[in-house]
């Protein structure tokens, strides 16, 4: 998904909620009307897969359009779906009227089975071991004697079982599926489970270290996604009234779960509904026409469907319209004004601040490390690290390049756990804990290399990282609001797009996303990096600021300079191991860390200034 | 007892065969893999492609009254190696590096994905044109080797497996050599390790690309035309292998070319071993499991941080 959408999402997020509810009702409505006045039942037939492919599309896109983990083996949950609904029919006589929510459940708990394990998977390995689900069970199956299952005709009192001789009540029962499946998935974009899924799709560590528990939050996805296909493919035996293993769980059937996704557009309720409104009938038609020369014309058709639209249109039809018809809109409005430079915000409107620090030196420490130890391999990433940072400081964290500084982030917000050693933070331990809780607790951190979510605005990004700091959506953007204020990146610029921000301004905003958490204690990776003398200058204050409001920090940088005009206090780290720690003027003396630095010839000048 | 264990010898000897064909294609896929960096959905599918070319040289083309019932398969077999690679090359050319190589070695996860899906599209494309060209009859080469047995102690290994095994072996540690000596396995190399750097020095990514697909699916197909000959086909017989060759590339560690070969042979172990303890149809859920097992807990030495770095 090289390319989803670009900001014009957020309309659907924040805009008139009644809206959409309008436009499936809208589409339901003509829907319908044309299903009722189509006498064919080939036709009504179609009409009914197409309903069921855009089911299966919807639940594909709940898992993967959002979260971008893309499953490749969707079929597992549709499968179980049918063949549990079918079973039950067959061997228990239960009606299909119970049998497709028991597949709903048995897809349910597969899913939670799948994820569990296969969530800790990234990257190809998450894709090719969902790819072997489905394939596995297919053999399961057919092992099991389920080649090929009939559901029986009931005669008497069909309808109780589902069975309709009015081929238009399937086009009925499929739409109320669809419109459920549509239903719940507006609730995921306009809610702040789905912002948090977009946050993973867009940069999970970022996510995680802002405070969302990605691995939860991937749960609830893909057990909404496994009963969604679970009931698509309960539906799905139901009007076939007959199931195999391939038809229900081989590759067909997944791929077709992602081709109407990506066809049709990612990440929206309506990419698989036109993506299965177009391809569906295309593909059966031709299946009709030519089928018996062209047996495999069918695959065929989703093959170079898939094909085409990643080599022309990756997004997918619906952003694609939608992106020119805003550009339509926009050229007929005139040009944009000009983007506000960016400007601090103005000091008088800032909060109260205490006139004073209060006196560092007999500040308690707010975070202790003790005998932190950790290695990648043979290569002792920090060895023994002793540390006490104390509340209300800015202390530094210094040291030449692989020194272990980073790590030490890491460490401290749970990226990685140390091999030894204990971290407490405010008197509690934080060994153990995965990054958002680390974050929950009140330690937030911002990145060396810049995580923002691209796609997102500003102001998005940053109540994203807001969600830790409180439970509903109103203060969660107050919050944020609050957090723009205090680095100065509140008004307009909050609404543009965080990919075409400069250094400066996506630092400012990494600022504001870790402080929308209301954290006591900032972690803050190598912030001036990267930036110009004069951009420097702009963002100390802003950090000393911050600092002067209670929020003691931890801040690596590589520059002495900088450091020292910064911080209270200095750590110096080299090889994983702390040299020296105190305040600057004795550090920067201190034997070791000259030697560290400039090499030990350099001491001998240092101590013998003369030559 | 003594019965048990002759059953296990012969599965061991029967899976040390056909592993060393599994071998030699997951050294195929494991050159894409490592080189490019593309999951190869449809790697499977050019195996299918290589099965039937070998058959129809067989027998349109008439080697098998050129060189005999006998040679005329394994040549075939050799012969779908070059055809393939053609096919892979212009595909690649045309198609696949559309999404990959110079413009996107930078792209992050999104990119990747692409790739895939895009092979997926492929994939079903050459099932489904298969399944339209050769029809849908499950075939094989018929040769006399393929009913004959040797006989090793109490054990007898099939003629076939056996001379494909050979083959197998001798391929997969000449293209090993090729790739550790030559000039063009080092830019391969190149690409493979770093691909801006190698841009950098002169190596033409997009080519070495182009080449490391080629030579994949082509190395892939000999591996399917040896196969052909002790099993049945049709077109969809790629989906069960593109697990197999999965597994075994996982197993052996990305970028190992050795280590492909390996894991493919310990996969075709797996396989017929499998037969001991499991029922028959049951083989392939036997891959699938070892395979998500050893993703599970065997992913290092491949991917090595479960954390990418912050």
């Amino acid at each position: 998904m090289s390319a989803t959408p670009s900001g014009s999402r957020r309309e659907s997020v924040s805009g008139d909620s009644r809206r959409p509810l309008m436009a499936i009702g809208v589409f339901a409505l003509v829907f319908l009307a044309v299903g009722m006045v189509v006498t064919n039942s080939y036709y009504q037939l179609m009409m009914t897969l197409v309903l069921i492919w855009a089911t299966m599309g919807l639940s594909w896109n709940v898992l993967s359009g959002y979260s971008g983990l893309v499953s490749f083996g969707q079929a597992a949950f549709f499968g179980l779906g049918g063949y549990t609904m079918t079973i039950a029919f067959v061997k228990f006589g239960i009606t299909p009227w119970l049998g497709i929510p028991l597949g709903v459940v048995v897809g349910v708990l597969a899913g939670v089975l799948i994820g569990i394990p296969t969530f800790r998977l990234r990257g190809h390995y998450f894709g090719l071991s969902m790819l072997a689900y489905p394939l596995a069970m297919l053999y399961v199956f057919e092992w099991l004697g389920y080649q090929e299952v009939s559901l029986p005709m009931k005669r008497e009192n069909p309808a109780a079982y589902a069975q309709f001789a009015d081929q238009r009540m399937y086009i009925l029962l499929a739409m109320a599926f669809l419109i459920v499946a549509m239903l719940i998935c507006l609730k995921v974009e306009s809610s702040r489970f789905g912002r948090s899924l977009l946050a993973i799709k867009q940069n999970e560590p970022a996510a995680e270290a802002a405070g969302i528990d990605t691995l939860r939050q991937k749960m609830v996805a893909i057990m909404l996604s496994a009963g969604i296909a679970g009931a698509a493919g309960g539906l799905y035996a139901n009007v076939l009234l007959v199931v195999t293993p391939h038809t229900m769980f081989g590759m067909l059937v997944s791929a077709q779960a992602l081709i109407m996704s990506l066809f049709g557009g990612v990440g929206t309720l309506w990419g698989p509904v036109i993506g299965a409104a177009i391809l569906v009938p295309l593909a059966e038609i031709l299946h009709g026409e030519l089928g018996s020369v062209l047996p495999g014309i069918q695959g065929v058709v989703y093959g170079l469907a898939i094909i085409i639209i990643i080599l022309v249109a990756p997004e997918g039809i619906y952003w694609r319209v939608r992106d020119h018809l805003a550009a339509r809109r926009a050229a007929a409005a005139g040009p944009e004004p000009a983007e506000e430079p960016a400007r601090p915000a103005p000091l008088a409107a800032r909060p109260a601040v205490p006139a004073e620090r209060p006196a560092l030196a007999t500040a308690r420490p707010i975070l202790t490390l003790d005998g932190v130890s950790l290695s990648f391999g043979g290569l002792k990433a920090l060895d023994g690290v002793n540390l006490a940072i104390k509340q209300g400081a800015i202390h530094g964290i210094i040291g030449p390049n692989g020194a272990g500084k980073t790590t030490l982030f890491n460490v401290i917000n749970g990226f990685i756990p140390p091999a030894a050693g204990s971290i407490e933070f405010e008197g509690k331990s934080l060994v153990g804990l995965k990054p958002h809780q680390v974050c929950w607790r009140g330690v937030g951190r911002t990145f060396q290399v810049v995580r923002a979510f691209p796609r997102m605005t500003v102001l998005e990004n940053v109540i994203t990282g807001a969600f830790a700091g409180s439970p509903t959506d109103e203060g969660a953007r107050a919050l944020a609001g609050e957090a723009l204020e205090r680095v100065g990146l509140a008004g307009r610029q909050a609404q543009a797009i965080a990919g075409g921000l400069t250094t400066k301004q996506l630092r400012l905003l990494e600022l504001a996303r870790a402080l929308a958490s209301r954290p006591r204690l900032l972690l803050l990776d190598e912030t001036f990096a990267g930036l110009a003398h004069d951009a420097i200058d702009d963002l100390m204050p802003i950090i000393r600021q911050i600092n002067r409001e209670g929020v003691t920090i931890v801040i690596i940088e590589h520059t002495m300079q900088a450091m020292v005009k910064l911080a209270d206090e200095f750590s110096v780290l080299n090889h994983g191991r702390v040299l020296a720690s105190g305040v600057p003027s004795e550090v920067v003396r201190d034997r070791a860390v000259i030697e560290a630095y400039l090499g030990k010839k350099w001491i001998d000048r240092a101590e013998n200034p003369v030559a | 007892m003594e019965a048990f264990f002759i059953d296990f010898l012969q599965a061991a000897a029967a899976g040390l065969m056909v592993g060393g064909t599994y071998g030699l294609m997951c050294v195929g896929l494991g050159i894409i893999f490592g080189v490019m960096r593309v999951v190869n959905f449809a790697h499977g599918d050019f195996m299918m492609l290589g099965m039937y070319v070998a058959f129809y040289l067989v027998g349109l083309l008439g080697l098998g009254k050129l060189f005999g019932p006998s040679a005329a398969p394994i040549i075939a077999a050799l012969a779908a190696g070059p055809i393939v690679y053609l096919v892979g090359i212009l595909l690649h050319r045309y198609l696949i590096a559309r999404v990959t190589g110079a413009k996107v070695v930078s792209a992050d996860a999104e990119g990747h994905y692409t790739q895939i899906i895009l092979t997926l599209g492929v994939s079903l494309i050459l099932q489904n044109g298969g399944l339209i060209l050769f029809g849908s009859l499950p075939i094989s080469i018929q040769t006399p080797l393929s009913r004959e047995s040797w006989e090793w102690g109490p054990v007898f290994v099939n003629q076939a497996r056996t001379v494909s095994f050979v083959i197998a072996v001798v391929l997969a540690l000449g293209l090993y050599f090729f790739l550790a000596r030559s000039r063009l396995g080092k830019a391969l190399r190149a690409a493979a390790d770093n691909p801006v750097a190698a841009s950098y020095v002169g190596v033409d990514v997009d080519r070495a690309h182009r080449l490391a697909f080629g030579l994949g699916v082509g190395i892939t197909a000999i591996g399917g035309g040896l196969m052909a000959s002790t099993q049945t086909f049709q077109p969809y017989i790629g989906f069960d292998f593109v697990i197999v060759m999965f597994a075994g590339v996982v197993l052996g560690g990305l970028g190992s070319i050795l280590g492909a070969f390996w894991g493919g042979l310990t996969i075709g172990m797996v396989q017929q071993m499998s037969t001991l303890v499991l029922p028959h149809q049951l083989q392939n859920t036997a891959i699938f499991v070892v395979f998500l097992l050893i993703i599970f807990f065997w992913p290092r030495g491949m991917f090595g941080r479960t954390w990418e770095r912050t």
